[in-house]
């Protein structure tokens, strides 16, 4: 059953007065993988950050038009309950390094302040680090510190802790661009294997990346969106004169 | 000719790292010497009943220092509880603002803070404390020893936490958890082996303070625990020893000069090993 999961209406963003995104119109569907694919600072990450409004952060932000997840008006409502709606993978893995593998899964409910019980910690521990493909490895360390794992594995822990809390998008910014080649293909079969139960939004400068692992792609291009559309037909018939050049090398 | 150079150029580079290691050597000296003395003269008096007696009057023999040792157990801990919450929670805020025009009026009254000369400190202290209550008393010192410690605490607080990731706040923003528990609950946590050793090295600096004492905590030659009343304090017992015309008293200084240079040191070695052994890997 497709149904719509984030709705972007016209949407444009701003830092102060320089608008980095402009009008931007995007539709993604359950369990499909959206790319967002761009040179470097098209506005991608800004995009992929207003969805849970980590922009927010930076002072001097500023949005019009509107985005939607599911039924919900993102800006209409607190930023930290929309962000436990919304997983985030970012581009460095960044595990908390006090806590223990175990506690960086269930970091969602501890820091939140949920209570469960202690075997239904455990059946989300289990089942997002199965989700993440990192349970067989790490099965009998859960109380060894999260730091202590590789680059790949701590960015799959990142994933199990983002999938711990049952997100309705999960958001990946850049998620293999820190990663050796191993552990970068290790995450790309990983978010193939995940589109079966979750709707993900994956932010690349990866042409390949996006090929691969996606199911629809947007091209960005200095904060506009050039052309969206399923990730076959794109790559193959693209629309766009500046889509065509991008994909082929000619720029970016 | 080209070989002489080179040989000219080897010798100096020589002469330099052994001036560079003589003089490094020799700043070591005073510190070596202060041990040497101390121990020389203190250690002979150091016994179970110099630890655990009480002062005696004069032309009695034996005694021992056990009401400083207590007194200044008890300003360490006074000092401790109003200095950290108010150092922790300056040091948050000028590392989370370190932009902005109150956070440079903060960190520049630290820095002034900081050079404020200790007897200073205690005038001030008789002042809002002994003045109104009308009494010398341990809190008078717990206040102005805890105003020695903050600049030091603050430092350190802000410093830690400015070299915390900035990935590591936005992880913990990301799963939806508010503002103040990603400080609480991450930041602080992480940041717990540079906080917990500013602290230690903020109270091996005040054990040792004489200065705001005199007018503060003031000594007492007695066992006392109430906080409204003097109480003594070793740097204090050295003071009142070491003025005194009775060679034995002299011993007695020694002796306790000797018990406060472990105590600071050994406040010095436990912040190093903090700093070494919780360290945080990223």
């Amino acid at each position: 059953m497709e149904s719509t999961v984030l709705k972007v209406d016209n949407f444009s963003a701003y830092f102060g007065d320089n608008q980095v995104l402009k009008n931007i119109n995007l539709e993604t569907s359950t369990n499909l993988v959206t790319a967002l694919m761009g040179p470097s600072g098209c506005g991608k990450t800004t995009l992929i950050r207003c969805v849970n409004r980590m922009h927010e952060l930076i002072p001097g932000t500023s949005v019009t038009g509107n985005m939607y997840l599911k039924d919900l008006d993102v800006y209409a409502m607190e930023p930290i309950v929309l962000r436990r709606k919304i997983g985030m993978v970012f581009q460095k893995p960044n595990p908390f390094p006090m806590m223990s593998i175990y506690d960086n899964v269930v970091a969602g409910y501890k820091l939140n302040g949920i209570r469960l019980k202690k075997d239904e910690f455990d059946n989300i521990v289990e089942r997002s680090l199965k989700g993440s493909a990192l349970w067989d490895e790490v099965k009998d360390s859960l109380q060894k510190k999260g730091t202590f794992l590789s680059g790949g594995q701590q960015q799959r822990l990142c994933i199990a802790r983002a999938l711990a809390m049952n997100p309705e998008i999960l958001l990946l910014d850049e998620p293999t661009s820190a990663l050796d080649p191993k552990s970068t293909s290790a995450i790309e079969e990983l978010i193939v294997e995940l589109k079966k139960t979750v709707t993900m939004l994956l932010v690349t400068h990866n042409i390949a990346q996006a090929a691969r692992v996606s199911d629809y792609t947007a091209f960005i291009y200095l904060g506009e969106l050039v052309e969206f559309g399923p990730t076959e037909k794109m790559f193959t018939v693209p629309k766009d004169k500046r889509t065509e050049e991008y994909l082929t090398g000619k720029f970016g | 000719m080209m070989k002489d150079h080179t040989t000219t150029r080897m010798i100096k580079d020589k002469a330099f790292r052994v001036i560079v290691i003589f003089l490094a050597c020799f700043a070591m000296l005073p510190l070596l010497l202060i041990l040497y003395y101390i121990t020389r003269n203190g250690i002979a008096v150091i016994n179970w009943e110099f630890l655990t007696q009480l002062p005696r009057p004069i032309g009695e023999a034996g005694g021992g220092v056990f009401n400083a040792v207590i007194g200044t157990g008890m300003l360490i801990i006074l000092s401790s509880i109003l200095a950290i919450p108010f150092g922790i929670t300056t040091g948050i805020y000028l590392s989370e603002r370190s932009e902005g025009k109150i956070a440079n009026i903060v960190r520049l009254c630290v820095v002034v803070l900081q050079g404020t000369p200790s007897i200073v400190i205690g005038i001030i202290a008789y002042i809002w404390v002994v003045a109104p209550f009308q009494s010398f008393s341990a809190i008078s010192g717990g206040v102005a020893l805890s105003t020695m410690m903050l600049p030091v605490i603050i430092k350190s607080t802000e410093e830690t936490l400015k070299l915390m990731p900035y990935h590591l706040k936005e992880a913990s923003l990301a799963l939806g958890v508010p503002y103040y528990k990603t400080i609480l609950k991450v930041i602080l946590p992480t940041g717990l082996s540079g906080i917990l050793t500013g602290i230690l090295l903020s109270v091996a600096r005040i054990t040792g303070e004489t200065a705001p004492l005199l007018f503060t905590a003031f000594g007492n030659q007695f066992m006392n625990w109430n906080l409204f009343k003097p109480i003594d304090s070793l740097p204090y017992r050295i003071f009142y020893y070491a003025m005194s015309p009775y060679p034995e008293w002299h011993t007695f200084a020694w002796g306790a000069s000797f018990i406060l240079v472990v105590v600071v040191l050994g406040f010095n070695l436990i912040a190093r090993g903090v700093a070494v052994k919780w360290k945080v890997q990223f």
